[in-house]
């Protein structure tokens, strides 16, 4: 769903749409039947079963057979007792990740635009991350955070600290999971804010150079202004990635201890998981809704500020 | 550009093999009468379903050289659920499947998706006892593939010996072995939270004392007339969780420790008790053969030393998928594997952890120490079944309460009445009278 909902509000058909359609030309130059087989797909892959999710939404159904419950499932969805702490993590985790990601991506871009050796090498080093499987962070990570055998908390040993149960204990759990997302996610913030900081005209540099300022000035009154498309970016991309994050999130906790790092989208797998169909079909439709209206004026927001500048 | 005439070949290619494969294996070489059948076999992927289903199918083929036998593994846990669940309804099912008995098998609707057996001679040596657990509107769908197994506390005998304990047969001299063997620097009770189904097992296996105290608890919960929260017996399981966590007689790190890790403890006695089901076991011998004799059983303690007893947890089944057109085939085998032959043949590959539910079979000599603490509860008929096989319901949240209540972030009573909801909503769903 969630997915979805970005492919819709993203900035991708948006900015077809502006600039698509060249002047004085009406009608599409290729024949319609060549969007037929695209057309099909997507009807087939997306519009039918969105539409009948928001049916389907309003049942109990097994895999057998359906009863129609009229709006049941949404009251039970919204009863469901951590459903509160489901969405707190949900914002808690998108605000942490995305707040994080443009901090260190920020500082990153700035180090690896300047001159300095091994750049190309460092930058590969930074984006390498992303290249990686979530699943297969999420599982290293897991064997890195374990409390007695794994290296981090043996680390922590050798200067004399003694780690907690990264994973296993509440308090640390879901801040734990969000850490390992930002060490996967800053390498793709890093690009974006390196290609924004590279597209900065020397000339701002230069008048500052000629005004006497420092590195700080350069950077205060130059680069985080004018960088601020790249920031617009990554925190969309990123606050989007943490309102929908789930893949980590289960592989390193499943959700646990006990509810204590439960999203939005683990709850809805669970019921999914448990055979309660209708209810995680309405959870579902209740998440498009909700980053819907999270999104769209997000997105629209932003996209005005972009064209600005 | 260049290269992608050969990839689009490449692919054309591979995606003619997938489908050549995927005919291939639809079951569309029918043989002609005196040919030979193929039988598909989708089983588990835990190492003692993996032996045991090996052990059955080889046994057979060697009986019956005209049916071969192919063993398909799925993943374990509500994973494997999603597998099955999809295959039945999509037609794709293999012609015998393993699957769990009782509560869960009610979810897979099985008058609709498999073979009623009711009356055939199939079911001629199963155990009566054992049939309402893979009935659904009093007819029968499955036989017993495996042995029973007991559900309590496993404990290591060694560190018993060593310390001078008496197994105990009230939760207050749990406790107070606890505290002993706690101060000979060993973890008293080992917890193993990140895989949470482990954690449920003081609430399930604590079923025994509950229906001690209240006989028709089952009955009542079923109708929706129970409660956890409102029964003082129910709420024991619960209780029970947090006074180990309170007295931190759990292991360091029980968040992110795992079963093999708590089996290993358990085995090599640097932890004394763990609660856990006794099928777990035959696995280990590989590794530890010392598991067969250092490791006992005890049923989860209760308030009343003279109602001392057991939960046991049915053997999982073997069924047969409605699709199969191997019937007789499928029937053949299923009788092979409900006959004492067939419990010979698991005995010879899996050293057996509880009694077998088929007429006729015995424990062998050197059946494992829990199997023999088991039958001396049988033998007593101090057992009682766990409530997922006496109900349709069991709640898919009571691994992540029970992990709450565990580890002190949800007070036991609080735990029970969650525990509650999460049971409304599953009886709900499956439509029960009275919720």
């Amino acid at each position: 769903m969630t997915r979805q909902a970005e492919s819709r509000t993203g900035p991708g058909p948006a900015r077809a749409g502006r600039h698509g359609r060249r002047p004085g030309k009406t009608g599409s130059p290729y024949p319609y039947a060549l969007y037929l087989p695209a057309a099909v797909v997507y009807l087939l892959i997306f519009l039918v079963p969105t539409v009948m999710a928001f049916y389907f939404a309003l049942t109990r159904w097994t895999l057998f057979d359906s009863t129609f419950v009229g709006l049941d499932n949404f009251r039970d969805f919204l009863a469901e007792q951590n459903l509160r702490v489901g969405f707190q993590n949900t914002l808690f985790y998108a605000v942490v990740t995305s707040g994080l990601k443009v901090v260190l991506g920020l500082g990153l871009g700035v180090l690896l635009t300047s001159r300095m050796r091994l750049r190309g090498f460092l930058r590969a080093v930074v984006f390498f991350p992303v290249l990686v499987s979530t699943v297969a962070v999420g599982i290293t990570f897991s064997a890195l955070l374990r409390p007695d055998t794994g290296l981090v908390n043996k680390a922590l040993a050798v200067v004399g600290i003694s780690g907690p149960d990264w994973l296993g204990d509440a308090t640390t759990a879901l801040l734990s999971v969000a850490l390992v997302d930002v060490w996967k996610g800053v390498g793709l913030a890093t690009v974006i804010y390196i290609a924004g900081i590279l597209s900065i005209p020397q000339q701002y540099y230069h008048a500052v150079a000629v005004d006497g300022g420092t590195a700080w000035h350069r950077f205060r009154h130059v680069t985080l202004p004018l960088s601020w498309p790249a920031t617009y970016s990554v925190i969309i991309l990123s606050f989007i990635g943490g309102l929908r994050s789930f893949d980590l999130i289960w592989t390193m906790t499943r959700g646990g201890p006990g509810f204590t790092s439960d999203v939005i989208a683990s709850i809805i797998y669970k019921q999914y998981q448990a055979g309660f169909f209708g209810l995680s079909t309405a959870g579902n439709v209740l998440l498009f809704l909700v980053v819907t209206a999270l999104v769209v004026p997000l997105n629209y927001f932003l996209g005005k500020r972009q064209v600005a500048p | 550009m260049k290269s992608s005439p050969p990839m689009l070949k490449t692919a054309a290619a591979v995606l003619a093999i997938a489908v050549l494969a995927s005919c291939g294996t639809s079951g569309d070489d029918e043989p002609a009468a005196g040919g030979s059948v193929t039988l598909s076999f989708l089983t588990g992927s835990d190492q003692s379903t993996v032996d045991t289903s090996k052990a059955l199918a080889d046994a057979f083929m060697k009986a019956n050289p005209d049916i071969k036998i192919e063993i398909e593994n799925q993943p374990g846990g509500s994973e494997g659920d999603n597998i099955i669940k999809t295959r039945l309804s999509t037609g794709e099912m293999s012609d015998v499947f393993w699957y769990n008995s009782g509560s869960l098998l009610q979810a897979l609707n099985p008058t609709q998706t498999m073979v009623d057996l009711t009356g055939d001679p199939v079911l001629a040596d199963v155990q009566p006892d054992y049939l309402p657990v893979v009935s659904q509107g009093g007819k029968a769908f499955g036989v017993p593939a495996t042995t029973l197994a007991g559900g309590g506390i496993l404990y290591n005998r060694k560190v018993y010996e060593r310390l001078g304990l008496q197994v105990p047969k009230t939760w207050d001299e749990f406790m107070a072995n606890n505290e002993k063997i706690k101060a000979a620097n060993i973890t008293p009770v080992i917890t193993t939270f990140k895989d949470t189904w482990t954690s449920q097992l003081f609430v399930l296996s604590d079923f025994y004392n509950v229906q001690a105290a209240a006989p028709t608890f089952a009955a009542d919960y079923t109708a929706g007339k129970a409660k956890f929260a409102t029964t003082p017996a129910a709420i024991g399981g619960f209780q029970h969780l947090a006074d180990v966590h309170a007295k931190d007689y759990v292991n360091k790190g029980f968040g992110s420790a795992v079963l093999d890790q708590g089996l290993k403890m358990l085995i090599e006695g640097t932890g004394a008790h763990y609660p856990m089901l006794t099928t777990l076991l035959p696995a280990q011998l590989a590794t530890y053969p010392q598991t067969a004799t250092d490791v006992g059983f005890f049923g989860l303690p209760g308030d009343d030393a003279a109602k001392h007893g057991a939960t046991v947890w049915e053997p999982a089944a073997l069924y047969i998928a409605k699709t199969t057109e191997h019937l007789d085939a499928a029937k053949k085998f299923l009788a092979f594997v409900a006959s004492p032959a067939g419990t010979d043949a698991v005995t010879a590959a899996v050293r057996p952890s509880g009694p077998y539910r088929i007429k006729g079979s015995k424990l062998p000599e050197d059946a494992l120490q829990v199997a023999k603490d088991l039958q001396v509860y049988i033998d007593q008929s101090a057992t009682a079944p766990a409530l997922e096989f006496l109900s349709p319901i069991k709640g898919p949240s009571l691994e992540q309460i029970t992990v709450a209540v565990g580890s002190g972030l949800t007070p036991p009573a609080e735990g029970a009445a969650q525990y509650d909801q999460d049971v409304e909503k599953q009886a709900k769903q499956l439509g029960l009278a009275g919720w």
